[in-house]
């Protein structure tokens, strides 16, 4: 075929056994499992990475811990955490068999080359021969993770092999089957450096596209837009696929608001955990010891030796509310009292294990602490909750109702014969598209991209000689992935400026309008991550309109198409976080957001999961309670 | 706190079709401008979208001719303070200059293996299908960890 152009790309077509969809740390697992499984198989594999697999994903700018090692722990005390900071709501049977299998990912990690520190007298004695690591918590362990992502994704393009990789291929949506509309047999993309476009065709699937980002008005609205905590690039493309392919989505509801250090949002864990350090009101007080009652209400979570991340911000925002900001990390006193101990190389040694933890995984607050004049030794720094996020491997549970493992005691209703395959079948996902579990981080998403693979091979190898065949005509995908060049080409002429047109709007418009319509009507930051009824109303009929305008998006090149299709997705996903929202009549999450119409934690009626699904064609979204069952003991309010 | 380009030091990667800043940039942001028509500067790369840039310093930390530096945002953070690194192949380099001209400096190791040498299966064991049905990793013993009294319903 003739070499593309723009507007009419090259059309190339490519039919594998399994598609990997994502670059990140699930796909690079998932990758590294897989290609040792089917040795001698003759199946044909393809990643594809919308970036580089060398610094793609959430984890591209490095890491300072690796949040999920369980060591001598039982996976059932973890799955307990787990539930506990979800606000009990969350698959034990996901997170337990993530828990019996999460180390040896870790253990990898350390032979491939990652740095982790350990303990005085073990420092060289590999984890898995019983180095003591550093724990910077129960569960984390303390790395110099610069090179993390690189290191993993070494391995995985090595299991690969070059030519099973794609990169700078961004794939906006599955195709069902022709035979079976259950089934997703293809994926469409673009490439973002030349003019073609992508069809794949497949027995099984990997979507593994990461979180979501951006879908509310962040706090900073100029050049600190970027700035937002988890990254930038992480557009939905998870959840929006997988809903659009059928896929039942659950705990779309969920969100996670980080309070971390104010603008650069540098983690904050290490300084808790590490260093001892307490957050206090601006009169010094140590607000979270002097509102314990706030979490007492909040029985048994409120309880628990880490009270729910959710609580913690309830209590903050109880305290700025009442008048008594900024909230400040004390680092000063922290450093001061670890001082007393130690000598002035040891001091010195600490002063840098402070800043490598920015260095490590939030370069944008050493910058702010440059900027400002702020040595943690000497000046306290601001903590404020961010945006709303959502995402499924971090502290939070929003995501796709997966398969689980079949021999820990679940439900028979939690598990359809292929560990972590959605319920299209064919299609399975990890790391951030896994719901209902969270509390994975790094480690524990390239454990679940493992589990995935097995799963997707046994299903390939049970449905060896059928023939995928894709609903829609090359030519409509084709026609309504290119629509935004389309409309750009049209119209261009009809303004002499380039971006206001009332032909269509820019994709950077798109996404002020959805994070306005979010932040106002579904709980952002403008109101204090309040809202009720009348207001997701509002905010529904809103996203309707903006979703039809989604077709008038334009693109004038290639990187504005890429931004066209990632705020589609972040549109599916709002509206998914909506109706979740709208559904579950009570405030599951108080400090991540309240329904202030059903302002509490309602045990009886909603101790339950949301699973949803969405019919593209008709545009409808479809919700329901599932039962929630509990497979490991959990504490109950005292 | 985006990324720039200095134009004293760019050379585009002398000329070959994509520079190692696009090639690495996880947003697509940076962009050689060929003809100096983007820009006024032919050969040379830019931020093309700096208001999504998530200051992850890969571009910065893979420009071979170090030209790629970071202003800190400019709705938030006030002039004058700079965080550069230097990344070597077993570890890396920061300089840390505060506005008020505190100057720090810290290296950190970043990889205990040279780069490239991992081989992902030497010395693995090669799984059978049969045993796919099963719990466990390829690389994993037979014993899965945990307690399984603490399962309740099994």
């Amino acid at each position: 075929m003739a070499e593309g152009t723009f507007g009419n790309p090259q059309i190339i077509e490519e039919e594998v056994d399994l598609l990997l969809i994502g670059g990140g740390m699930a796909a690079c697992g998932c990758a590294y499992e897989l290609m040792r499984w089917i040795e001698g198989t003759n199946l044909k594999v393809k990643l594809i990475d919308k970036a580089a697999m060398d610094r793609s994903g959430a984890v591209a700018q490095g890491l300072s811990a690796i949040n999920t090692y369980l060591g001598d722990q039982d996976p059932a005390d973890y799955a307990r955490m787990v539930a506990n900071d979800l606000m009990g709501i969350t698959r034990d049977d996901l997170a337990y068999d993530l828990g019996r299998h999460v180390d040896d990912s870790v253990h990898l990690f350390e032979e491939w080359g990652l740095p982790i520190w350990k303990q005085p007298g073990d420092e060289g004695k590999p984890l898995k021969d019983g180095g003591k690591p550093v724990r910077s918590g129960k569960w984390q362990i303390m790395i110099n993770g610069e090179s993390y992502k690189w290191i993993v994704a070494e391995a995985a393009k090595k299991a690969l092999g070059t030519d099973n990789i794609q990169e700078r291929v961004f794939i906006v949506k599955l195709i069902n089957d022709k035979n079976d509309p259950s089934r997703a047999s293809g994926a469409i993309g673009f490439s973002v450096r030349e003019h073609k476009l992508y069809v794949y065709k497949f027995k099984a699937c990997l979507l593994a596209a990461g979180g979501c980002v951006n879908i509310f008005r962040p706090r900073s609205v100029g050049e600190g837009t970027g700035r937002a905590w988890y990254p930038v690039w992480n557009a939905g493309s998870t959840y929006a696929m997988a809903a659009e392919a059928g896929a039942e989505l659950t705990m779309m509801e969920n969100r996670f608001v980080p309070a971390r250090f104010k603008d650069g949002y540098g983690p904050v864990g290490a300084w808790f955990l590490l260093f001892k350090a307490k957050a206090t009101n601006a009169l010094g007080e140590d607000y979270l010891t002097k509102n314990k009652s706030l979490l007492d209400q909040y029985p048994p979570y409120g309880q628990a030796a880490v009270p729910a991340s959710c609580l913690r911000n309830h209590v903050m925002m109880h305290e700025m509310k009442a008048g008594r900001g900024p909230i400040y990390m004390d680092t000063p006193t922290a450093l001061a009292k670890l001082a007393e101990t130690m000598t002035p190389k040891e001091i010195k040694h600490l002063e840098a294990e402070a800043w490598e933890d920015f260095l490590d995984m939030c370069i944008g607050q050493a910058g702010v602490w440059a900027g400002e004049n702020i040595e943690p030794e000497k000046k306290a720094s601001e903590l404020m909750p961010t945006e709303p996020y959502l995402l499924g491997s971090h502290s939070g549970c929003c995501g796709i109702w997966v398969s689980g493992p079949t021999d820990v005691g679940a439900p028979s209703e939690w598990s359809w014969g292929y560990r972590s395959m959605t319920t299209v079948k064919g299609l399975f996902t990890a790391g951030d598209g896994v719901g209902a579990s969270g509390h994975k981080f790094s480690s524990g998403s390239h454990a679940e991209g493992r589990l995935a693979a097995k799963g997707m091979l046994k299903f390939v190898l049970d449905n060896k000689d059928w023939k995928p065949e894709l609903d829609t005509s090359v030519q409509e995908l084709v026609d309504e992935i290119y629509r935004p060049v389309r409309n750009f080409l049209e119209f261009k002429d009809y303004s002499t400026a380039i971006d206001v047109n009332p032909n269509y709007i820019t994709p950077r418009m798109l996404q002020f309008r959805l994070q306005k319509i979010m932040d106002e009507y579904c709980a952002g930051v403008a109101t204090w991550y309040q809202t009720n009824a009348h207001m997701l109303q509002v905010c529904e009929d809103k996203l309707e309109m903006l979703k039809e305008d989604s077709l008038k998006m334009r693109a004038k090149d290639l990187h504005e198409l890429l931004r066209a299709w990632e705020n589609y997705h972040r549109i599916i996903t709002a509206e998914a976080h909506m109706k979740h929202i709208q559904f579950r009549e009570e405030s599951r999450y108080p400090g991540f957001y309240y329904r202030m119409d059903f302002n509490k934690v309602d045990e009886e009626n909603w101790k339950c999961f949301v699973n949803s699904t969405y019919d593209r064609k008709a545009k409808k979204w479809s919700l329901k309670k599932v039962p929630h069952v509990d497979l490991v003991s959990k504490p109950t309010a005292k | 706190m985006p990324t720039y380009v200095r134009t004293e030091k760019c050379d585009g990667c002398k000329g070959q079709d994509k520079t190692a800043c696009m090639y690495i940039c996880p947003h697509d942001l940076m962009k050689l401008d060929k003809d100096g028509s983007e820009t006024g500067h032919a050969m040379k790369s830019f931020n093309q979208e700096p208001e999504q840039c998530w200051e992850c310093y890969s571009c910065v930390k893979i420009c071979p001719q170090n030209a790629i530096e970071v202003r800190h945002y400019a709705d938030i953070v006030p002039l004058g303070a700079s965080v550069q690194p230097l990344r070597g192949s077993d570890s890396i380099m920061w300089t840390i200059k505060f506005r008020n001209g505190v100057m720090k400096r810290f290296k950190f190791p970043i990889r205990t293996t040279p780069e490239g040498s991992i081989e992902p299966y030497a010395g693995k064991p090669k799984p059978v299908l049969s045993d796919l049905d099963k719990p466990g990793l390829f690389t994993m013993s037979s014993n899965l960890r945990g307690d399984k009294s603490q399962l309740i319903r099994l």
